[in-house]
C-alpha cells in the first residue's frame, strides 16, 4: 500500500502510511500552505521507508551514538539521548520526530502563521510570533466520549514546540500507570521520549494493576520481556499519590536538565503540574481533583 | 491501469476453465524476507515496514493483524446501512413490475406482491470507502462480501482502485459565456482540465484526467490530483478558464462565475421562450424580443406569432437572421442579458421600419431566464420608451422564471478499472469485464450506481453526490483513490473464476471488522444489491 491523503472535512488534512497517522493544520496564505503541504506530502512518502531501513537499531536500546543516515532517525536518537541512563530504545520517539521533521516545511514559509501537525497525540507546532494554540487534554482513551479535562495556551513567545502525551491505555505499552502524562517540550521528539518516560516513572505496586511481558503482546517490539501494563484498577489515594509524585520527580529533574518545559501528571483524578504553575500556562481546571 | 482492446471470448465457456489450475500455488503473501520467522507468524505486506505478525497479534499500525494465520485489516469499514425497521421500505426501494425484471428474483419469490427481505444482512452494504486494495499485486480484493436476499446467495467485491485513469466531467447550469471550446482549464496556476462542449443551458467542463496526473510536470500532476480530490469530496475548487470566466465549482451547489452566483439556468433558447409563452402574451404585447446568446426569439416574426395572426411590429434587429423571427448573434457572449454582453436591450434594435411600426406599440424585452426584462411604448419618432410593466405581462415574465431551474454543477467521476483491479476479482479480467456488459454483474462506487459505458473495458461514471462523503483519497504517484464494488450472484461468481475462498458472509464481516456505518440516505439511488448494472 502507499501513503495516502485527504482532506478532512474542516480543512485538515490526514495522511497516512502504514502505521503514521497524521493530523495537519494550518493558518495562513493559502499558496503557503499549499507550497508546504505539497512538500510535506512529498517528504511524508520517504520517512517510512527511511526508518524501516534503520528500524533494527532503532528498536536497540540506546547505549551509544549510533551514526543514523535518517534525519528523523538523528532526531530520534537526539530526543532520547538525555534518558540513556535508563533503558530507553530510539522508537520512544518516532512519532513527534516524524512530526518535527515534516512541520518544518511549514515553518519555512512565511506566511504561515501557525501550523500543527499531530503523529497520533505527539504534536509538533509552529507558531509566528503572536500566534497562540490552545491545546485540550484528554485522558480517556475514547477521545469522542471524553470530556477535555484541561487545556493549556501555547503562545509564540514560550519555547514550546512539542507536545506529547503518553500513558498506558494509549497505543504504544507503558511501563507505568499513569491515565497520562503530557509534556511540553521545544520540540515533538523530545516531548515525546521524556513523556514516555515520565509516564514509565510513575508506578506502584499494587495488586489491581495487570502487567504482561512486552514482547507477549506486540511482535519486534523494542521493550523486548519488560513488563508493561496491560490493565489498572481503582488503587488507594496514597498510592497513585505516590506513584505521581515519583513521575513528577523525574519530571522535575528534566526540566531542571532543560529537556523539558512543563508536564501534566494526571491519575485517578489526581495531578502533578511540573515546570511552570497553572497560572503562568493558562491551564484551565475542569475536573475535581 | 492499461485497458484491453478488444474482448473475443464471452463468460459462457467461463465453465471449462473456471477451476483454476491447481498446480500452480500462488502465495497468499510475498515470501517472507527472513527465512528464520517462525511458524505461527506471518508476515504483512500493506507498507514498508513488512512486520512479522504472531497469530492473534496486530502488526505495529493496529491496523492489520493475524487473525488464525490469515492477515486481517482491523480498520473500520464503511457500511451502507438502510432503515429497515418496515418491510414496507423495503417494498417502496423494490417497486413491483421492477422485480420481475429481476433476474430470478420473482422466481425465488413464491409471491411477488411482497419482496421479503430476510435478516439485516439485507440492509447493509459494504462499501469500498476506505476499504483498501491489493494494487498492484494480483492478490484477490480487500473484501468478498457474501450476503443472502430471497435465497439467493449475493457476493459483492469491494476494493479501491488507485486510478490514474480517471477524470471529472462538469456540467454547469448557465448561460452564460464562460470560455471558448477547448480552452484550458487552471487551477492555482496549473492547467487542470479544459472547456467541452456547450449543452443545452449549460457548459460542460473535463478536469483532470491522465495527462494532467502523470503527463505534465510534477507540479501539474499534484496541483490537477488535489483539485480532483476536492472536487469529488464534494468540496469548491476555484478554476479560471484562459479567455474566458473564473469560476468556484462544488458538486450540488449553484457555480460561482466571476464572483457571482449562478440563480437559474434559462428556460429554453430564445425561439423556445417566444413559442412556449406566446399565447400567454398574445393580446397584451404587440411584439416581445427574448434576448439570448445563441437564438434571440422576435415574436410577431416568429412561426408562434404568425400562427396567431400576429402583424409584424416592424423592429429591426441585429444579429443574423437565421429562419424567421430567430436571430444568431445579435451581441457577444458575456455576462449580461442572456448570455449576451448586452446591459441595455435596447442596443440589439436598428430600430423600426415605419411600414409596419406605429406610435403606442407595446414591446416586452426580456432574457431567457426572465432575470432580465423591460417593458418599452413606441413613441411619435417611433423610439421605444420604458414604461411600466403591465400586471398581466408581468405574470408571464415571473412564469420564465418559475420554469428556469435552479443552476447547479453537476459532478461525475469517470474511470477506467484496470487490469489489475480486475484481477483482484477474478482470474481472468475479461471475464468480469463481460459479466458486467451481460449485466451478471452490477457496478457501485461507494454504493452509487455507477453507468457503464458502452464499448470495451469497465469505464464507470458516477455522481460524486450519491457517494459517502470523502471517498476520495490520493497516492502520490500521483493517482486518485476511489471505492469501486462489483456485486453479482455467487454462482455466477464463481463461474466467473473469482477468488471464492476469500469470500466471507456479511455478518463476519460486520462482527468481525470495525465498521463506520453511513445512512444510505440518497434519495432515487438504487441499493446495490440486485441491481442490474446502469450499461451504456
Amino acid at each position: 500500500m502507499q501513503p495516502q491523503r485527504q482532506q478532512l472535512l474542516d480543512g485538515r488534512w490526514h495522511f497516512h502510511y502504514g502505521p503514521i497517522d497524521l493530523i495537519i493544520n494550518a493558518d495562513g496564505d493559502a499558496n503557503a500552505i499549499e507550497r508546504a503541504l505539497s512538500a510535506c506530502w512529498l517528504r511524508f512518502a520517504q520517512v517510512l521507508p527511511e526508518l524501516v531501513e534503520e528500524l533494527s537499531v532503532l528498536r536497540q536500546p540506546l547505549r551509544q551514538v549510533h551514526w543514523m543516515a535518517s534525519p528523523v532517525a538523528r532526531r530520534m536518537v537526539r530526543a532520547c539521548w538525555p534518558h540513556r541512563s535508563q533503558f530507553i530504545a530510539p522508537m520512544a520517539a518516532v512519532a513527534g520526530a516524524v512530526a518535527d521533521e515534516l512541520i518544518s516545511f511549514f515553518a519555512a514559509e512565511p506566511a504561515i502563521r501557525r501550523a500543527s501537525i499531530n503523529n497520533g497525540g505527539d504534536i509538533a507546532l509552529h507558531l509566528q510570533a503572536g500566534q497562540v494554540y490552545n491545546v485540550g487534554m484528554v485522558s480517556e482513551s475514547d477521545t469522542t466520549k471524553a470530556e477535555p479535562q484541561g487545556s493549556f495556551v501555547i503562545d509564540a513567545s514560550m519555547p514550546i514546540r512539542g507536545v506529547a502525551t503518553s500513558g498506558w491505555r494509549g497505543r504504544s505499552m507503558s511501563l507505568g500507570i499513569a491515565d497520562s502524562v503530557t509534556v511540553l517540550a521545544d520540540c515533538a521528539a523530545s516531548a515525546d521520549a521524556a513523556a514516555t518516560m515520565i509516564a514509565n516513572a510513575v508506578n506502584v505496586q499494587h495488586m489491581a494493576i495487570q502487567r504482561a511481558p512486552a514482547n507477549t503482546l506486540k511482535d519486534d517490539t523494542d521493550l523486548g520481556d519488560l513488563l508493561v501494563t496491560t490493565a489498572v484498577g481503582r488503587l488507594p489515594a496514597a498510592l497513585v499519590a505516590q506513584a505521581l509524585d515519583d513521575g513528577a520527580s523525574y519530571a522535575q529533574r528534566l526540566r531542571g536538565e532543560g529537556v523539558i518545559f512543563a508536564a501534566v501528571l494526571m491519575m485517578q483524578g489526581q495531578r502533578r503540574l511540573v515546570g511552570q504553575t497553572s497560572d503562568q500556562l493558562g491551564i484551565q481546571r475542569r475536573y475535581a481533583a | 491501469m492499461t485497458g484491453h482492446n478488444r474482448v473475443d471470448h464471452s463468460a459462457d465457456h467461463a465453465d471449462e476453465f473456471a477451476s483454476a489450475p491447481n498446480d500452480v500455488r500462488v502465495l497468499d503473501k510475498s515470501r517472507p524476507r527472513s527465512e528464520n520467522m517462525a511458524a505461527n507468524k506471518i508476515e504483512c505486506n500493506a507498507c514498508p515496514v513488512l512486520c512479522q505478525i504472531t497469530e492473534g497479534r496486530s502488526g505495529a499500525c493496529d491496523r492489520y493483524a493475524n487473525v488464525q494465520g490469515i492477515l486481517t485489516r482491523v480498520d473500520p469499514l464503511v457500511l451502507l446501512s438502510r432503515i429497515n425497521d418496515q418491510s414496507t421500505i423495503e417494498q417502496k426501494d423494490i417497486p413491483p413490475q421492477q422485480q420481475l425484471q429481476h433476474r430470478d428474483l420473482s422466481a425465488a419469490s413464491s409471491n411477488t406482491q411482497e419482496v421479503n427481505l430476510t435478516g439485516e444482512s439485507a440492509a447493509l452494504f459494504v462499501t469500498g470507502v476506505g476499504a483498501g486494495t491489493t494494487y498492484p499485486d494480483y492478490k484477490p480484493a480487500p473484501f468478498m462480501v457474501s450476503s443472502k436476499l430471497n435465497g439467493i446467495d449475493m457476493v459483492t467485491v469491494v476494493t479501491e482502485g488507485i486510478f490514474s485513469y480517471c477524470s471529472f466531467k462538469v456540467k454547469i447550469d448557465t448561460d452564460r459565456y464562460l470560455g471558448p471550446e477547448r480552452a484550458s482549464i487552471r487551477h492555482r496556476g496549473e492547467e487542470v482540465g479544459h472547456v467541452t462542449t456547450a449543452e443545452y443551458g449549460s457548459q460542460m467542463l473535463s478536469l483532470g484526467g491522465v495527462h494532467h496526473l502523470t503527463g505534465g510536470s510534477k507540479k501539474e500532476g499534484r496541483v490537477t490530483c488535489e483539485m480532483m480530490m476536492v472536487l469529488g469530496n464534494k468540496q469548491a475548487v476555484e478554476l479560471e478558464i484562459e479567455g474566458g470566466a473564473k469560476l468556484v465549482v462544488q458538486a450540488g451547489r449553484a457555480p460561482i462565475v466571476d464572483g457571482v452566483e449562478e440563480k437559474h439556468m434559462r428556460v429554453g433558447c430564445g425561439s423556445a421562450t417566444i413559442g412556449i409563452f406566446a399565447k400567454q402574451w398574445f393580446g397584451h404585447v404587440d411584439e416581445v424580443v427574448v434576448v439570448d446568446d445563441h437564438i434571440t426569439g422576435v415574436l410577431s416574426e416568429h412561426q408562434a406569432g404568425r400562427c396567431l395572426d400576429m402583424p409584424l411590429s416592424g423592429i429591426k434587429m441585429k444579429g443574423r437572421k437565421s429562419t424567421p423571427g430567430r436571430y444568431f448573434q445579435v451581441a457577444n457572449p458575456g455576462q449580461g442579458w442572456g448570455g449576451t454582453d448586452i446591459a441595455n436591450p435596447l442596443d440589439i434594435i436598428e430600430g423600426f421600419d415605419p411600414e409596419h411600426a406605429r406610435p403606442g406599440m407595446r414591446l416586452l424585452m426580456t432574457s431567457t431566464t426572465g432575470e432580465h426584462a423591460a417593458w418599452f411604448v413606441l413613441d411619435e419618432q417611433l423610439h421605444p420608451v420604458p414604461a411600466a410593466m403591465p400586471s398581466a405581462v408581468q405574470k408571464v415574465v415571473e412564469r420564465i422564471v418559475e420554469n428556469c431551474e435552479p443552476s447547479l454543477a453537476s459532478v461525475l467521476f469517470l474511470a477506467g478499472a484496470g487490469g489489475s483491479l480486475r484481477a483482484g476479482v477474478t482470474d481472468n479480467p475479461v471475464w468480469l469485464t463481460n459479466s458486467i456488459k451481460q449485466a451478471i454483474t452490477y457496478v457501485s462506487c461507494g454504493g452509487a450506481p455507477a453507468y457503464v459505458w458502452a464499448g470495451g473495458g469497465i469505464t464507470v461514471m458516477v455522481d460524486v453526490l450519491r457517494m459517502p462523503d470523502q471517498s476520495f483519497g490520493s497516492v502520490p504517484t500521483p493517482a486518485i483513490v476511489a471505492p469501486i464494488e462489483f456485486t453479482m450472484r455467487f454462482d455466477d461468481y464463481a463461474r466467473l473464476g473469482g477468488h471464492l475462498d476469500c469470500v466471507r458472509p456479511l455478518d463476519e464481516v460486520v462482527n468481525a471488522e470495525r465498521e463506520r456505518s453511513v445512512h444510505w440516505a440518497v434519495d432515487h439511488s438504487h441499493w446495490p444489491l440486485f441491481q442490474k448494472p446502469m450499461l451504456g
